[in-house]
């Protein structure tokens, strides 16, 4: 979805503000925050592309204003509430909790750091044939989904050069929405001038970006 | 990108929104309170920069090592015993005299954890995914690295599972030093891209 989360080339967001001696958190609720968040993976009642388009939909002047992981808190509230898993009553006290059957049992302290040492697997064994080569030179599809996507703007309908296969990757557009459909993901060069034209642009400055198969198509006057 | 109100200082719903969702889970069985802990403290003080900074420094000491970090990181890393979340498909970046490398998530905050820890807020601000993208070389200045006309920038966007670890060039004059002192060089920053390895004090 072509919201404010996709921001790669936007103006009038400011310098860059960097704290010295940044703490890893800033308070007791950010820890609990990225805690939650994180625990609540081993129960299987979201993916990590589902959580992403949760954080994506959030009122966009909010998400300009809020801190991560208050976006953070408002992603995991949204997607545990369509799921059906908590509700908004149930959170400000108005009717009890009700019971709930997750697929997978709680993360439990002792087997955090095993767990965390594993992580996820977004590779896929079987999916669709790869329609591009190292060295094809390609362009980024002119779409705009209504749904989850991992293609930023700023790509879109420019030319670069596949650099790198990854191999099969989950696709996050099929993964967010109670699909698969596994493809090949690729590393592809952008030229900054190709972005960002010759006057903003910086000749023999490039931009990589992770695009799947279904993210691109044959450029129409490759050489 | 809090312009509104400080990170230790959220709106007062805020922190009461976390502790309602975190009592509602607990009650429902979703999460445990001491895995919660748990979490906590592996990001707080086990896993971090100084990660990373290790495998930087074996690169910059033992060539065999190198080899096998720009070949396959996820391996290379994986020889430290750090690995797993948000580093499940690592690949290592080679700052040279003629290419420096940095990286970015313009869609998120996707950063490789298990050598870098969790990200700092700018890496997650809207200014930073932003601007990095655009105009890399105005960002570095503002970190204060300045690069030469004729360096080669690429800018990484993090947009897929894969994370990226660039590996900045060793400092002038540091071949006396060992690996573990090498170590203390290699900043979080360095390993983003928006800074070089520190340099050498001046003795």
């Amino acid at each position: 979805m072509d919201s404010i989360h996709d921001m790669g080339g936007m103006h009038g967001m400011g310098l860059v503000v960097v704290e010295d001696a940044e703490p890893v958190f800033h308070a007791e609720w950010e820890k609990r925050m990225f805690a939650m968040n994180n625990a609540i993976t081993a129960v299987g009642v979201r993916n990590l592309d589902e959580s992403r388009h949760a954080r994506e939909r959030m009122d966009p002047a909010k998400y300009l204003s809020s801190s991560y992981y208050e976006i953070w808190l408002d992603g995991l509230i949204r997607i545990l509430t369509e799921k059906g898993f908590i509700s908004e009553e149930e959170l400000s006290g108005a009717v009890a909790p009700r019971p709930v059957s997750p697929p997978r049992p709680a993360m439990k302290a002792e087997d955090v750091d095993a767990l965390m040492d594993k992580g996820g697997n977004y590779l896929a064994e079987e999916g669709k044939a790869a329609r591009f080569v190292i060295g094809d030179t390609v362009s980024a599809r002119n779409i705009h989904p209504a749904g989850h996507t991992r293609l930023p703007r700023y790509v879109r309908g420019h030319q670069g050069v596949i650099m790198d296969d990854y191999g099969l990757h989950v696709f996050p557009d099929a993964n967010a929405h109670g699909k698969c459909d596994p493809q090949h993901l690729y590393s592809v060069r952008f030229a900054s001038t190709e972005l960002w034209g010759p006057e903003d642009g910086t000749k023999g400055d490039y931009i990589y970006v992770d695009l799947w198969d279904d993210y691109l198509e044959a450029a129409r006057n490759a050489a | 990108m809090a312009h509104d109100h400080k990170h230790g200082d959220p709106l007062p719903e805020t922190v009461l929104r976390v502790k309602s969702l975190e009592s509602l889970l607990i009650e429902k069985g979703l999460v445990e309170a001491d895995a919660l802990d748990a979490l906590v403290d592996r990001y707080e003080n086990k896993v971090g920069p100084k990660n990373g900074a290790k495998v930087v420094a074996r690169a910059w000491v033992d060539p065999e090592f190198r080899k096998r970090l720009f070949s396959d990181a996820t391996s290379a890393v994986a020889e430290f015993g750090f690995s797993g979340a948000q580093g499940e498909e690592l690949i290592a970046l080679e700052n040279t005299d003629r290419v420096h490398n940095v990286v970015v998530c313009t869609l998120c905050s996707c950063y490789p954890w298990p050598v870098l820890g969790l990200p700092p807020v700018w890496y997650k601000s809207a200014p930073y995914r932003a601007r990095v993208v655009r105009e890399p070389r105005k960002v570095l200045e503002e970190f204060g690295t300045t690069l030469p006309d004729d360096m080669e920038v690429r800018v990484w966007d993090s947009t897929a599972e894969t994370r990226y670890l660039v590996v900045p060039t060793r400092p002038l004059g540091s071949e006396h030093l060992d690996e573990e002192a090498l170590a203390d060089l290699v900043s979080r920053d360095s390993m983003i891209g928006t800074k070089m390895a520190e340099s050498l004090a001046k003795p």
